[in-house]
């Protein structure tokens, strides 16, 4: 046997569909962990633990690996779906005048390559608004900041918050201290001393009012945006999708690796739908709550 | 129950050769009783046509009575219509309202050209089945008795269950991918499933897979329609069974 058969092999593809969606159903569940840190505490704890998380998602080395294997396999399985699709299209070339296919299947479980690429649009939406900001924009994002009252001046002062793991600490009110002239700002976050040319320390990108003013709510970093109500519909029109494609999807993946088993099929089966609703419906919700709380 | 005679509308694919197009021709049809099955119903509008000296509408038959595999059409949406577990010589006219309009088709797949009218080419079936949907058997004369080979009374019923296929191709006809893999999943399961099928295991789920690719079936995205509309109520666990008989292959084969 051919060992190109691992890949075109209708059967093989199946598998690789399985194991891309199935991995990616992994990086669901870790992802709205992550996204629960904008709504599970209030206020500067909430903001700190956000950004803290996303600082954390871009330095470690092993989220560095699991990241490149999440792109990978979106990648992959959109192009291996869109290949199957266009394939099966060519399995009929003339079709039935009059078809019944609600007799014997699910709505979504037909429509899975219309309702994957309403999700790759939305991927693609999604990391536009966020990641690429957070990775590559060359406006540099905010900074996490918290504003102090010196007791004895009694002006206002905004302080730079510093992750100083791995730096001699450098405590955000030092970094008032060295004042505007002596501090610089690069690579986005890096506070350096200008005179000695040392890094002090590092900021955290402020994620978090990015988010919640992309959203609807006002930060004091950055403004609501004006449009969030239709940012906030796209999303949950978006997870919505997302749950058919799941409630198919997840079940299917089991089907495809070949596991189906009288003892284990229905709980496979209330799994995957279980999973369906609440992974999306949590994802909604984070958006809907910082939209109707602002 | 007391017989009733219904009339219906029929649109029937019409189609002169497996080189011509084809097209949807209307026929009106009166007092079809409803204990005719509706192999019965074709016969009747074919004795219509032939009395107008119209030439009859060509479709496959052969035992009429759902063991064959040989009767086909998409009835009104449906593979052998709107009844369940049933070949379409099993299904009754009562199943039809009086004044119904019914539509009826060829399966509908690149791996099944139509011949003529209803009529398609199912030979891509025998083609996979040529490909491993078989066990080599030495018959110089010493030949085992199968029933002398111990098997598990649960792995028997599964592979009978299997081996229930006709190979009508319903399955193909009803996926929205004209996916053949219920066809080649009864199939490699029931050897699969028995000691006398194991020797030729690998070779056999490969070349019976490459072959239905060859065909050009499509790619099976567990819908389920096929088990749904499956006259023998085959299971998708032969789906599974192939893909797991598949991946054991792919991986030990040399």
């Amino acid at each position: 046997m051919s060992k190109s058969a691992i890949l075109s092999s209708s059967i093989a593809k199946k598998y690789w569909m399985a194991l891309t969606g199935l991995f990616l159903c992994l990086f669901l569940v870790g992802h709205l962990l992550g996204n629960l840190q904008l709504i599970l505490k209030a206020g500067e704890e909430g903001k700190r633990a956000f950004n803290e998380y996303a600082y954390f998602m871009t330095h470690n080395p092993l989220i560095k690996v699991m990241s490149y294997l999440t792109y990978l396999s979106i990648l992959f399985h959109a192009v291996d779906g869109i290949l199957l699709t266009i394939q099966n299209k060519k399995a009929r070339p003339i079709g039935y005048a009059h078809n019944s296919p609600n007799a014997n299947s699910k709505f979504f479980a037909r429509q899975m390559a219309v309702l994957g690429s309403i999700i790759l649009i939305f991927i693609v939406i999604h990391m536009s608004n966020f990641w690429w900001k957070m990775k590559y924009s060359s406006d540099p994002m905010p900074l996490h900041s918290i504003t102090v009252v010196d007791p004895q001046s009694k002006t206002p002062q905004s302080l730079y918050i510093t992750h100083s793991d791995n730096y001699f600490p450098v405590s955000a009110f030092e970094n008032s201290q060295m004042g505007e002239a002596q501090m610089e700002i690069r690579n986005g976050n890096e506070f350096f001393n200008k005179q000695v040319d040392v890094k002090m320390g590092e900021g955290y990108k402020d994620l978090y009012s990015l988010t919640v003013a992309f959203f609807g709510k006002d930060t004091d970093a950055i403004k609501a945006n004006e449009q969030a109500g239709l940012a906030v519909a796209f999303y949950v029109l978006a997870m919505i999708v997302l749950s058919l494609h799941l409630m198919h999807g997840f079940s299917s993946a089991f089907q495809s690796l070949g596991v189906n088993h009288r003892r284990y099929n229905a709980g496979i089966k209330l799994f995957g739908k279980l999973f369906s609703i609440i992974i999306p419906a949590a994802f909604a919700m984070i958006p809907l709550y910082i939209f109707f709380t602002k | 129950m007391a017989s009733k005679y219904i009339n219906v509308n029929l649109k029937v694919w019409r189609q002169k050769n497996a080189n011509t197009k084809g097209k949807m021709e209307t026929y009106k049809l009166d007092t079809v009783s409803t204990d005719s099955s509706f192999l019965e119903m074709m016969d009747q509008l074919n004795e219509q046509l032939i009395n107008e000296r119209q030439e009859p509408i060509a479709f496959d038959h052969d035992c009429r009575e759902g063991i064959c595999g040989m009767c086909s059409l998409y009835i009104n949406g449906r593979a052998h219509g709107p009844d369940n577990a049933v070949t379409t010589c099993q299904l009754h006219m009562r199943k039809f309202d009086d004044g119904a309009t019914i539509y009826i088709e060829p399966w509908r797949s690149k791996a099944f050209p139509v011949i003529k009218d209803l009529v398609v080419d199912r030979s891509a079936f025998d083609r996979i089945q040529q490909a491993g949907g078989f066990v080599s058997v030495n018959t110089s004369g010493n030949t085992i008795d199968a029933n002398a080979t111990p098997i598990p009374k649960a792995d028997a019923d599964k592979a009978f269950e299997a081996a229930a296929c006709i190979g009508c191709g319903a399955c193909v006809a009803s996926c929205k991918n004209s996916s053949a893999m219920l066809f080649v999943g009864a199939k490699v399961s029931q050897y699969a499933l028995l000691p006398q099928g194991k020797v030729e295991a690998t070779n056999r789920v490969l070349n019976m897979v490459r072959q239905m690719e060859e065909e050009g079936f499509g790619n099976c995205t567990n819908t389920g329609a096929c088990e749904v509309e499956c006259p023998k109520g085959i299971s998708l666990e032969n789906i599974a069974r192939m893909n797991r008989e598949f991946m054991k292959a792919m991986i030990t084969a040399e």
